[in-house]
């Protein structure tokens, strides 16, 4: 029982993760009808430029502010330089420039990092925490901490504030948000900021675990597909409550059932996106398209 | 009365269709300017050109300003306020965001709340309706609701496209009795698109005829009342 | 001349300077003329699915691998001659893709591109684990075959005339196919498929039999790319195979036949040209590529040379509108 508990809020914690990158593709696809392929790219690539400042004697916490902000003004002007000149193109044309910003990422910062593994510090304390019987990692719970915070912050912001309800409403409607004086364009650029925010926010906290290289986020990049194809594309709180999900369905499968060793982990993500695209395409929590003729 | 609103040769395409071969009009300050036509005739072009929505070619002046080439987003943030074809309302939101929004391009963002119940008095049925999702709002409340959004902006003018478009004849009536006294009241200029000409004789001062592109007739709307022409092709008898 | 007239010219102006390619490359470039080839009979499949219909597959490297170890498995173990497993790869793969098509009914665009997404990473973990059939990790080797009925060619000069005849063969079936009722009834499906299904056209059927016809192309350049590379491996049919046809369909334009060989010499020999450039991050200048290109040219290189082409040709058409109008 007590490994039950144990292995759920690992889970959770990991799904948190999952649940923040989840979100960060389906704040875009929302707004764009576009999947952001180089969103776990963007991810790392902002872990690595924390990594820079804390190796130049920079304190934790306030690298870690440091980065979300470069990370949203990277977002920002990606979206403003790389986006812009395409946004009317076909969706496919699109999703081509991501996937070069995929790789200029990738291989940009393999050049300048080499490949070579790196540990990455983690804030939290490194002695487990006692719940009665129960022993946490303090990481687990700290990084689970963080990104609820981040989430509750974007919740509110999104809400309950005027450039919130501004950014709602130009996702869903670009037109009539126009006319309501709206730039929809820079709303769009604010939008692609805050989810490479959320984005540093999820690798920042994932690095300490399997730590640095260039290709830590392919992994998780398609986990976080499975949450956004459990929670519902077009729910972005879904997203997040399925990369919970995710996280802890994988965390134990991989405990209980003695078979599926590494390999097979990534076929249980897989196998979770084909069962849900089969039996309800839109996800737990996701809008089923209608269509008007 | 000066005009507030003057177009002159206004040309626009849509990719390489010709949709409006060089129109002229005026809006005058304070008055309510109605264009008639049918289907395809180009009125809800217009509109959209007037926004800034398509590409033009010609002189559109507001105020005295040039307006032509500029962004739907600085258009309407010189006090022109669009009711769209289809209402275009915010269907995911709830009534009182999509009130909010109206008044976002507002330079004085203070008494949000006093022009949310300003706005109620017009159409008690928003205030009960609140939080509700505007998607689930009637047809004749989900127009109600466009046009209350564009009267968050404080416009100087009000364009309103096809609101009589698929709803009940109360309802409609109701609806253009509103947008007169709002003109009286608050000095706001209409420049209503009609395919119902009699209701929108009714309520204009002067109006203007389109067929395929182009300006056919226009006058005082008195006037274009009696014009047998008129009464036999758009007004059935 | 018209426009057909001009392509139909330089369609037969190419085939000329193909056939006489041979006689004047060496053998590596052969090689890597006939993978062009290979990647366009690939790029046509996948274009039919997704240019042409509408349903966005990013996992057709799954078909190349069953296509690829089809012909494998049938030349290893049971000694097949080549020439055969050709067409049995295809029909394998039609079948294979027509299966797949009728849970892919339920699924619209991104959902489907997330279930094809989740196969192409499947597939080479399956082939991993039968490793009886599949030679696991180490994969198959092959020989590569000389030249039939004693022609006097090498083995690479003889597999880029193999693999020219059968893309053109396949080229002119798919144009075939597209140009008559059958390819209005794919494209109508793609622009409206409700619209299609109310005017009688069995949207169900079409959209299963093409997604078999585009696995069958695609089928028969694995299998084709089995011979000539000699070697199949698991690690060749990741995720990234997919994606470059992807890209190779992009680049090429969507819906165009002939897009399909702009593509596919764009995924052969870009990727060279950027290890030239750059050793040290070879990626990146791809990437940089692939960006300017999609820049240039949104809707790829033959939607661009359409638009040019219409535009010319309209300029052709009314001289004096054009010197006289008010143009803005």
């Amino acid at each position: 029982m007590d490994t039950l508990i144990q292995q759920i809020v690992s889970g959770l914690a990991t799904g948190g993760i999952y649940g923040s990158v989840a979100l960060a593709l389906v704040m875009i696809y929302q707004a764009t009808e576009v999947v952001n392929y180089a969103q776990g790219e963007m991810a790392m690539f902002s872990t690595y430029l924390a990594w820079t400042l804390l190796n130049a004697g920079v304190p934790y916490w306030v690298a870690f502010a440091a980065t979300l902000v470069i990370a949203f003004v990277g977002g920002l002007l990606l979206e403003r330089i790389l986006i812009r000149p395409v946004e009317s193109a076909p969706v496919l044309t699109i999703v081509i420039v991501c996937i070069g910003l995929l790789v200029i990422l990738n291989s940009v910062a393999g050049w300048i990092y080499s490949y070579i593994q790196k540990p990455f510090p983690s804030p939290f304390p490194s002695r487990p925490i006692q719940v009665g019987n129960i022993y946490f990692g303090a990481h687990d719970i700290g990084a689970l901490a963080v990104t609820l915070v981040v989430l509750a912050g974007l919740y509110v912001f999104f809400r309950f504030t005027t450039l919130g309800l501004a950014m709602r409403a130009a996702a869903q409607n670009p037109v009539s948000s126009r006319l309501c004086g709206i730039r929809v364009g820079w709303m769009l650029a604010i939008g692609w900021g805050l989810a490479a925010t959320v984005g540093a926010v999820a690798g920042m906290m994932v690095a300490p675990v399997v730590f640095l290289d260039p290709n830590m986020m392919s992994g998780i990049l398609i986990y976080a597909f499975a949450s956004a194809t459990l929670g519902g594309f077009t729910s972005p709180g879904g997203a997040v409550l399925g990369g919970l999900i995710v996280g802890v369905v994988e965390n134990l499968v991989g405990t209980y059932v003695k078979f599926i060793g590494t390999e097979l982990k990534l076929t249980v993500a897989l196998a979770m996106i084909l069962i849900v695209l089969v039996v309800r395409p839109s996800g737990l929590f996701g809008r089923a398209a209608v269509h008007r003729v | 009365m000066a005009a507030l609103l003057t177009v002159r040769d206004l040309e626009a395409r849509y990719g390489e269709t010709r949709v409006l071969r060089g129109i002229s009009f005026e809006v005058a300050e304070g008055g309510i300017t109605t264009i008639l036509g049918a289907n395809g005739a180009g009125k809800t072009t217009t509109l959209r050109a007037v926004c800034g929505m398509v590409r033009t070619a010609g002189e559109i002046s507001l105020g005295g300003r040039r307006i032509e080439g500029w962004a739907t987003e600085d258009i309407v943030r010189l006090g022109v306020a669009h009711v769209p074809e289809g209402r275009g309302t915010f269907v995911q939101l709830t009534v009182e965001e999509n009130l909010r929004l109206g008044a976002y391009a507002r330079r004085d963002p203070a008494h949000l709340d006093a022009d949310i119940q300003r706005v109620c008095r017009y159409f008690p049925v928003l205030a009960e309706r609140r939080r509700q999702t505007a998607g689930t709002l009637s047809g004749g409340e989900q127009q109600m609701l466009a046009v209350a959004r564009a009267l968050m902006l404080k416009p100087r003018l009000l364009l309103l496209d096809e609101p009589s478009l698929g709803l009940a004849p109360l309802v409609v009536r109701e609806i253009f009795r509103i947008v007169r006294t709002i003109n009286r009241d608050e000095r706001v200029s209409v420049l209503l698109v009609e395919q119902n000409a009699s209701l929108a004789l009714g309520l204009a001062d002067h109006a203007y005829l389109m067929e395929t592109g182009t300006v056919v007739m226009s006058g005082p709307a008195a006037e274009l009342r009696e014009n047998d022409a008129i009464r036999r092709a758009y007004l059935g008898y | 001349m018209s426009l057909r007239a001009w392509t139909l010219g330089a369609a037969v102006v190419a085939l000329a300077v193909a056939v006489a390619l041979p006689f004047t490359l060496t053998n590596f470039r052969l090689f890597q003329f006939s993978q062009v080839y290979i990647y366009a009979i690939a790029l046509l499949g996948l274009n039919i699915l997704t240019g042409f219909n509408g349903q966005i597959s990013l996992g057709h490297g799954a078909f190349y691998a069953v296509g690829a170890y089809t012909t494998a498995i049938m030349i290893d173990q049971w000694s097949v001659p080549y020439g055969w497993t050709i067409p049995v790869a295809g029909v394998i793969c039609l079948v294979v893709g027509f299966l797949f098509g009728i849970p892919a009914l339920r699924l619209e665009g991104l959902y489907l591109a997330l279930a094809t997404f989740a196969l192409a990473l499947a597939v080479p973990q399956i082939l991993k684990y039968f490793e009886h059939w599949t030679g696991g990790s180490q994969g198959i080797v092959l020989s590569k075959p000389s030249a039939p009925w004693g022609l006097n060619l090498n083995p690479d000069q003889w597999l880029y005339f193999l693999t020219l005849a059968l893309l053109v063969l396949l080229f002119v079936l798919a144009a075939n196919l597209l140009r008559g009722r059958t390819g209005r009834a794919i494209v109508a499906i793609r622009d409206n498929a409700i619209a299609a299904q109310a005017m009688g056209v069995n949207t169900a059927l079409y959209k299963s039999l093409t997604f078999g016809v585009s696995a069958a192309y695609t089928g028969v350049a694995g299998a084709l790319s089995a011979v000539t590379v000699a070697y199949v491996a698991p690690d060749s049919f990741d995720v990234l195979r997919s994606i470059t046809f992807l890209v190779g369909i992009v680049i090429g334009g969507l819906a165009s036949i002939s897009g399909a060989i702009f593509g596919a010499l764009f995924i052969q020999f870009v990727p060279n040209w950027a290890q030239d450039i750059s050793k040290a991050a070879p990626w990146a200048i791809y990437g940089v590529f692939l960006i300017v290109f999609m820049y240039a040219m949104p809707r790829g290189i033959v939607g661009s040379l359409r638009l040019a082409a219409a535009r010319w040709l309209r300029r052709r058409a009314e001289p004096s509108a054009a010197a006289a109008g008010s143009r803005r």
